[in-house]
């Protein structure tokens, strides 16, 4: 297979990684919205956590879009 | 035949020119660093760039913001003031929280990285600015030194007895071959997350935002008003990003810090 059409292969392949990280915020948002449903005082303290952890799975998935970028650079 | 051919070709010609002609979407071209002056000495590059130069910005930005602020403190403040005392408050308890109890002496440090990281993050969504924090070895320095510093202040504070960091306690023997390698990876591999996370955040924010302002800037009017909207919003989210992403390297440079002056594993 030549480089380009390879290379642009890879690049999709390295941005598949955003669906755990789709699946990863959906799943930590849904239990805070859980946990603010049950105990709706402890709000204030959790949304601190929560955009952290939001922060954290993020990157996880911007990791996969330096990858590509990477990709893009060598294709 | 060669008729055929020839008019493939033609159409090819003109199908590159009608492509030449058109607007190219090119998101990645404001991370391009230009250098303005080139200093170069014993094969350093020391060169004054747009990177450089916005970093600057940000950092006379916080200067004068404080400066100004708090140019006649009064005990009750004003709004300015109440903001610049918000800031200082947060940041201090940041430090509180991570690293308690002999955390002062780094107040300052965790401070100026915050602010540092925070306005370079806000002033490159001004247009036509460089965002500082885009570029990797800026983050990378930043998260080197840190690096180096917890692994520095550990040796200081516990002498040798620092390396007992990377044997997690409670474990049977037989498994510490096993989990000594993942501690010291998942130690090395610190700095590493640490900037990238910033990094990648920042580049790929400002790549969304110029295709969205690709799109809104050359969509015949029908089409342009939906990206210039999305645009708008994507930039009140910008700005969220850029404070959050702060917040993140500046409670994990606490935490870092903290597992070096306490050991507790």
């Amino acid at each position: 297979m030549e480089s380009l059409p390879a290379s642009f292969i890879g690049m999709g392949l390295a941005a598949a990684g955003l669906a755990g990280s789709g699946i990863g915020l959906g799943f930590m948002f849904g239990k805070a919205i859980e946990a603010f449903a049950r105990q709706p005082g402890a709000e204030a303290q959790l949304s601190k956590y929560v955009w952290i952890g939001a922060a954290f799975v993020e990157a996880i998935a911007l990791y996969g879009l330096v990858l590509a970028f990477i990709i893009m650079g060598k294709g | 035949m060669t008729l055929l051919l020839t008019t493939v070709a033609v159409h090819a010609e003109s199908a590159k020119a009608v492509a030449a002609a058109a607007p190219r979407m090119d998101p990645l071209h404001h991370f391009q660093v230009v250098n303005y002056i080139k200093i170069s000495p014993f094969g350093l590059d020391l060169s004054i760039s747009n990177s450089v130069i916005w970093m600057w910005i940000s950092v006379a930005a916080v200067f004068f913001f404080f400066w100004y602020a708090f140019r006649r403190p009064e005990l009750v403040p004003g709004r300015l003031q109440s903001v610049a005392e918000a800031g200082y408050l947060f940041i201090r308890g940041i430090v509180d929280e991570n690293i308690g109890s002999g955390g002062k002496p780094y107040f300052p440090m965790v401070f100026t990285l915050f602010f540092f990281v925070l306005f370079c993050n806000w002033t490159g969504l001004i247009p036509g600015s460089f965002t500082a924090t885009s570029q990797l070895i800026v983050t990378a320095t930043l998260a080197l030194g840190i690096f180096f510093l917890s692994i520095f202040l550990g040796f200081y504070k516990h002498g040798l007895k620092f390396l007992g960091f990377f044997v997690p306690s409670g474990l049977p023997v037989l498994l510490l071959p096993l989990m000594v390698p993942i501690e010291i990876i998942s130690f090395l591999a610190r700095p590493v997350s640490l900037s990238v996370r910033l990094f990648a955040n920042m580049t790929a924010g400002h790549t969304v935002l110029g295709v969205l302002f690709f799109f809104a800037a050359t969509l015949p009017w029908v089409g342009s008003w939906l990206p210039f909207g999305f645009s708008v919003v994507f930039t009140a989210v910008e700005i969220f990003i850029g404070f959050i992403q702060a917040y993140i390297f500046t409670i994990l440079t606490c935490v870092y810090i903290n597992d070096s002056l306490h050991l507790h594993h």
